[in-house]
């Protein structure tokens, strides 16, 4: 019994393209780390900052495939409702009603009030996602999957027109009590105590990878559990699931809860560095799921590891694309590095038609 | 002990599939339900473990009643938890996973570790099999092994009474003698079994009574053995029946009219 196995031009092609790319950026990175390795040590960490938000929002994605076997398109509306629950409850309302002078970003909500505020926030997201499972997945169940994509399509059009509706052209802040800040690795101190030089890491790098370490780890552990594995078996045969008493409902509301809650903390990070640099919400916010894509599809659909492993070799692709052809931005266009995930993607792609890590599917022959 | 009565089901709200189907399953007993491809098996069995949601259909008179309490139209995981799990047509194993967590998911509804622990156990004594398999992806497992495994999940929650809807479909014969063999096994450590099955012989060489079902009811229910003693059962279900000189008799020389049952009026 082995895994179907036909030939395909494209494999070969595609892997060894892959293979004289890896060899070419590798031997590009070494050439960096002994003439620039202040830049190098810069772009590493923006990379790393952006790749951790991508793994983020790739989890959510990955995390709902994996219950309900469809892809979540309204995940962008989740990230930007979810990061507009933070900015009414934080900055709107002042939850818990204090401000402090804060010395990163001056008047602004305290620590302890910020991380209430971003609690409370996450709760009703999460509660957003149980409404739309309870009301418009909910009915679905053992209907085609089709269907219950283009309607997650169309709760995508729902929230962003609400979204987009309370956004309007300004920008809502967040009051991220790091504000856009960082720090500064290495450089020189002059005489006027003035650092000069060094690698910028903004904060929000650190948090964001922090923040993903934490839910995976969280994510991998329930994976393990007796709810983990009935989360995949409803995934595969929902009938089934049902006749052994797996409670459907159950699984699929755990699943969108966690999705949703997943999508507001990636749009959170979607607007701080290095991906903006407002601190706030606007319009743009939304996209940060359709950035995501070529992370998850990279990964694996259905795959936590793989959700990870794209999230951070897409970032680190889109982050070193702008850093290191910058000069050649003339021939690419202006938003070239945008683009560049795609083509990682694509590549990846006719390597592994299932992503790094998804499961091929199981057939006996 | 399990009641159906007078029940009726629907799907789309339009097709009629059961029209007054009534059987019932003592305690300790194994129950066939016999019949040809469309008399309404396979709804039956989705009628009383509560799938028939998943396929557009209702359950709009009659009753399902399991130990004296009313179960119709009741969610599939409350009706698990009340006692009745079942092997589900075409054996339906979750590919993807292997077989201890296939076996996982079958405990699902058990919430004590050591309950859980303990089917587990048995079921692995049960099937041997299984056990040298526990950690194979079950896609990959044969058919029989697959039909052991759907078994053994079903088994995870300590039924009281196992519905096996088709085990032996698609199985060679001599699996079918060891599926035979699980199923009294099942059944003398107390569980209480309706067996649907297309495969007359075996279902009623087992089994302590039989129901014919035709077109959405019961035309004819019995001791299995007076069923299996039945010209018309062994007729149409069995093709056993000799002419009066011992010979099998050829389709040949019948004229269509004279094949007739008894219970077609």
């Amino acid at each position: 019994m082995d895994r179907i196995k036909g030939f395909n031009p494209f494999t070969s092609i595609g892997s060894s393209a892959l293979t004289v790319f890896i060899a070419a950026v590798v031997l590009f990175l070494i050439n960096r780390a002994i003439f620039e390795t202040t830049v190098l040590v810069q772009t590493l960490a923006k990379a790393l900052g952006l790749g951790a938000v991508y793994a983020i929002v790739a989890l959510g994605f990955v995390l709902i495939f994996k219950a309900t076997q469809v892809v979540n398109f309204a995940q962008g509306g989740l990230a930007m409702v979810g990061a507009l629950f933070l900015s009414f409850l934080a900055v709107d309302e002042h939850i818990p009603f204090t401000t402090i002078q804060n010395p990163l970003i001056g008047i602004g909500p305290s620590w302890f009030g910020w991380g209430l505020s971003v609690l409370v926030a996450l709760v009703f997201a999460a509660l957003l996602g149980l409404v739309i499972e309870r009301i418009v997945i909910r009915p679905m169940i053992g209907q085609p999957l089709f269907s219950v994509a283009i309607i997650t399509l169309g709760m995508e059009a729902f929230l962003r027109t609400f979204a987009n509706d309370s956004v309007r052209v300004q920008l809502r802040p967040l009051g991220i009590p790091w504000g856009t800040g960082g720090f500064t690795l290495g450089g020189t101190v002059g005489d006027n105590g003035i650092t000069t030089g060094g690698a910028f890491v903004a904060w929000s790098y650190v948090a964001a990878v922090i923040t993903a370490a934490v839910a995976f780890v969280a994510v991998f552990l329930f994976y393990r559990s007796r709810m983990g594995v009935a989360m995949r078996a409803v995934a595969f045969d929902q009938e089934a699931a049902m006749a052994n008493g797996i409670n459907v409902g159950l699984v699929f509301a755990i699943a969108w809860a966690a999705g949703a809650v997943l999508a507001t903390i990636g749009g959170i990070y979607a607007t701080q560095p290095p991906i903006a640099q407002t601190g706030a919400v606007q319009i743009e916010t939304q996209f940060i799921a359709f950035r995501t894509l070529p992370a998850v599809i990279l990964g694996g659909l259905d795959s936590v590891q793989g959700a990870l492993v794209g999230g951070l070799i897409i970032g680190l692709a889109e982050i070193s694309a702008g850093q290191y052809l910058s000069q050649f931005s003339g021939q690419l266009g202006a938003g070239y590095p945008l683009i560049v995930p795609y083509v990682v993607m694509i590549i990846g792609l006719l390597v592994r038609p299932y992503g790094i890590f998804g499961t091929p599917e199981v057939r006996r022959v | 002990m399990l009641e159906v009565a007078n029940l009726e089901v629907v799907y789309n709200e339009v097709v009629l599939v059961l029209r007054g189907l009534s059987i019932e399953v003592p305690d300790g007993h194994i129950v066939a339900l016999l019949g040809a491809n469309g008399a309404g098996k396979t709804t039956t069995a989705r009628a009383i473990g509560g799938l028939l949601g998943v396929h557009e259909g209702k359950a709009t008179k009659g009753s399902v009643t399991f130990d004296g309490r009313e179960i119709t139209n009741d969610k599939a995981s409350a009706i698990v938890t009340a006692g009745i799990t079942q092997v589900m047509e075409g054996r339906r194993t979750f590919a993807d996973l292997t077989v201890h967590e296939n076996l996982m998911c079958g405990g699902f509804t058990v919430k004590d570790r050591s309950t859980r622990q303990a089917s587990y156990e048995r079921v692995m004594e049960l099937f041997p099999r299984l056990k040298e398999r526990r950690r194979q992806v079950a896609g990959y497992m044969s058919g029989g092994e697959q039909q052991m495994l759907a078994i053994g999940r079903a088994l995870m929650t300590s039924p009281k009474l196992l519905i096996l809807d088709e085990p032996s479909l698609g199985l060679a014969p001599q699996l079918v003698q060891q599926i035979r063999d699980i199923i009294i096994n099942i059944n003398q450590e107390g569980t209480s079994v309706l067996l649907i099955e297309q495969n007359a012989m075996m279902a009623l060489s087992i089994a302590n009574y039989g129901y014919v079902m035709e077109t959405g009811k019961v035309v004819m229910d019995g001791e299995a053995s007076k069923l299996l003693d039945d010209d018309d059962v062994k007729e149409f279900y069995l093709g056993l029946r000799s002419d009066e000189s011992g010979n099998r008799k050829s389709f040949r020389n019948v004229k269509h009219y004279k094949r007739k049952k008894k219970w077609a009026s």
